[in-house]
């Protein structure tokens, strides 16, 4: 046991937590935005398959991969229109419509991606460390050897914290989800602004399914995706419609994830099969205290997320 | 909703209209399979080709038309399980979680609490297990949201990735047959396990738990005072606490009958079909059920004919993929499709678009609120 847990493995771990956290990272974002704007997502697994596709289906077509991760993040966004449509604009059941998108997106992208399927990328997004910090103790191999999308993970955190509470647009997004109906009153177009935020969060998705199909597992599998998507809907949760809360939650997921196979490849006799219950179990014991009556409001859930906003009805 | 539709608006209508209910469905169902037509076009196949493949794979044969009963079995006791959760507008979606949860208590009682009892003892024993191990499974989501709050949707998900892994883990570990080879499973069952089929075909005892628990439901939910109770709370959690019903003992029994009738999909499946229990159960039953439920309307008689539908098409995937190569994965995207279309469609039953003659202010209406 002891010479598993040196200096070097918790390094190793670590850094690896953080890659395999990216993807998820990117669609809790995504999702975040969707609910701070009021509306629950939970087609993000779809829009995660269809955006790792599509970004392998680009990276295959024009070599490049940030042509790829550009084409997963329209894919992702095209994806989230329907939702924003039905759930938004038609005011359909959003439960139901997030449902139909995670079958719709997993059925569509495994028919699509049969002929992609075991194709090696001409191109990838590998490790680059990032020139003096890479050679930090610790931090460096931790933090800045790994590739480019981990790093615009690193810049959207900051970017989104800020967007949310500190600018005049993310005073609006929040009164979308909080109190739709005075966000009505300062002239908001309440569906207008929700639909659009739907669409950015599909995008984010889109780029996180990239960010496996083009980063951490390079290649079109069917199925790539394997529930990240959901875990991306449950951290939302977790974070408290926080940004930087996101991130640790993701990188804490991601730690599981890398974790595992680690203690396994160490010889560490628990069965994997337990150890990839723990993320699950994990989500289920932070929804729990998070939401314990009297602490749902300082957990931060927008008051009127999943609930479609009719004038008429409230007048 | 002004830039969404232009100058049109929605009225809601006063009563929904019941001529929709049954065309909408119906009209969603052919319009998705024409919408899925023109991806498998542009995927460069033959959409009438491949429709043709499967409805002559899922209903042209004995051996297909059995099959598709065989799929009908599960996919209608968990439709009618979690219709039973989304009338209390309960979003149980964790039906997988308690069909391999019903599978595993009922193996349990076949390979090691009643393994040399006769048919007679053994399969009630084994009926009586698998409804509880999925009202169990149901219970745990059901307890946390009715003391503590918790969102059911997210933890009944949770709770079908353990079930699966724990199923996984049995089948792999302390229960895996040591004479098998390759795929992963428990060892056979003793053949007073087996529920009776339709020799020649796979077709069990379990499709007519089906219909019986859609009969017994249809009694509940239109004879019976505690039926229409969930219903007012399913729209009114307010008017059902006003009204002096019960809501936390009610969201428990719902929670505990939506989970037992998906573990009674699993325990008919471990006897009815393999008589072993293994990797791979479900090829996502306790999902399907939420279209089958939601297409069906939430009533008994319509989850009937959905499942029979959706087990058709599942059956034709898998058709398709064996006879022409093409994933079986055309089934669950045709799903979400004709989910897409009903979703959009219901609409036209509650609503009715209206032009009006020019937009009006937002700011001076929306003050008036």
């Amino acid at each position: 046991m002891e010479q598993v847990f040196t200096v070097g493995f918790l390094v190793a771990v670590l850094a690896a937590a953080i890659a395999a956290g990216s993807a998820i990272l990117f669609a809790c974002l995504g999702e975040l935005l969707a609910e701070r704007s009021g509306v629950l997502n939970l087609g993000v697994e779809g829009m995660m398959l269809i955006g790792a596709l599509a970004g392998v289906a680009a990276t295959l077509g024009t070599g490049n991969p940030w042509l790829g991760a550009g084409a997963a993040i329209l894919a992702g966004a095209g994806m989230a229109s329907i939702h924003a449509l039905l759930a938004v604009g038609l005011k359909a059941n959003q439960v139901v419509s997030g449902l139909a998108l995670t079958l719709f997106g997993g059925g569509l992208s495994a028919f699509l991606g049969q002929r992609y399927v075991g194709l090696p990328l001409p191109a990838s997004f590998g490790r680059e460390p990032v020139p003096l910090l890479a050679d930090l103790p610790l931090f460096g191999p931790i933090l800045f050897r790994q590739d480019p999308l981990v790093y615009l993970s690193y810049a959207l955190v900051p970017a989104l914290w800020f967007f949310v509470y500190k600018t005049r647009a993310g005073l609006r997004l929040r009164a979308l989800g909080e109190r739709p109906e005075a966000a009505d009153a300062m002239g908001i177009d309440v569906d207008r602004l929700r639909a659009s935020y739907v669409v950015v969060g599909g995008a984010l998705a889109g780029l996180g399914g990239a960010a496996i199909s083009l980063g951490t597992n390079p290649g079109w599998t069917e199925g790539m995706t394997a529930g990240r998507g959901w875990i991306a809907v449950a951290l939302v949760i977790f974070a408290g419609w926080n940004p930087a809360r996101a991130a640790l939650g993701a990188w804490l997921f991601g730690g599981v994830e890398a974790g595992q196979f680690r203690l396994q490849g160490a010889g560490v006799d628990i069965s994997p099969f337990f150890l990839g219950m723990l993320p699950y179990l994990f989500t289920i014991v932070v929804l729990v205290l998070a939401t314990r009556p009297g602490a749902r409001h300082r957990l931060g859930a927008p008051a009127a997320l999943g609930l479609p906003y009719q004038r008429e009805e409230r007048g | 909703m002004a830039d969404v539709l232009g100058r049109w608006r929605l009225e809601r209508l006063p009563s929904p209209s019941r001529l929709g209910a049954v065309l909408v469905p119906a009209a969603s169902i052919l319009l998705a399979l024409v919408a899925g037509g023109l991806i498998v076009a542009l995927a460069g196949q033959n959409p009438l080709a491949v429709y043709g493949a499967m409805l002559a794979g899922a209903l042209g044969s004995r051996n297909g038309l059995a099959e598709t009963l065989v799929k009908t079995t599960p996919l209608l006791l968990t439709g009618l399980g979690v219709a039973v959760a989304f009338r209390m507008r309960l979003w149980n979606i964790g039906g997988e979680g308690q069909f391999y949860l019903g599978a595993i208590v009922a193996t349990w009682i076949a390979l090691f609490g009643l393994p040399d009892a006769g048919g007679w003892a053994l399969v009630p024993a084994m009926i009586a297990a698998g409804l509880l191990g999925g009202a169990l499974w149901g219970l745990i989501p059901g307890a946390l949201r009715a003391y503590l709050g918790a969102n059911e949707t997210i933890v009944t998900l949770m709770l079908n990735y353990v079930a699966i892994l724990l199923a996984d883990w049995l089948v792999h570990g302390p229960w895996k047959d040591p004479q098998a080879f390759g795929f992963p499973g428990t060892p056979r069952f003793s053949s007073a396990a087996a529920l009776p089929a339709l020799a020649p075909t796979r077709v069990h005892l379990g499709l007519l738990f089906g219909v019986t628990a859609a009969a017994v439901l249809w009694v509940l939910f239109r004879r019976t005072r505690w039926g229409y109770e969930i219903g007012v709370m399913g729209e009114s959690d307010r008017a059902a606490r006003y009204a002096g019903m019960p809501t936390r003992r009610t969201i428990l029994l719902v929670m505990a009958l939506s989970g037992a009738l998906c573990g009674l999909a699993g325990m008919s499946e471990v006897a009815g079909i393999g008589q072993q229990l293994q990797r791979n159960l479900s090829p996502g039953y306790g999902y399907t059920a939420i279209i089958v439920a939601w297409v069906g309307r939430l009533h008994p008689g319509g989850i009937v004919v959905v499942a029979f539908v959706l087990a058709a098409l599942l059956v034709g995937g898998d058709q398709i993929q064996m006879s022409m190569g093409l994933p079986a994965a055309i089934a669950p995207m045709l799903q979400g499709i004709v989910l897409f279309f009903l979703l959009g469609g219901e609409l036209l039953t509650r609503y009715r678009l209206v032009r009006h003659p020019a937009p009006s202010d937002a700011a001076a209406t929306g003050a008036g609120t």
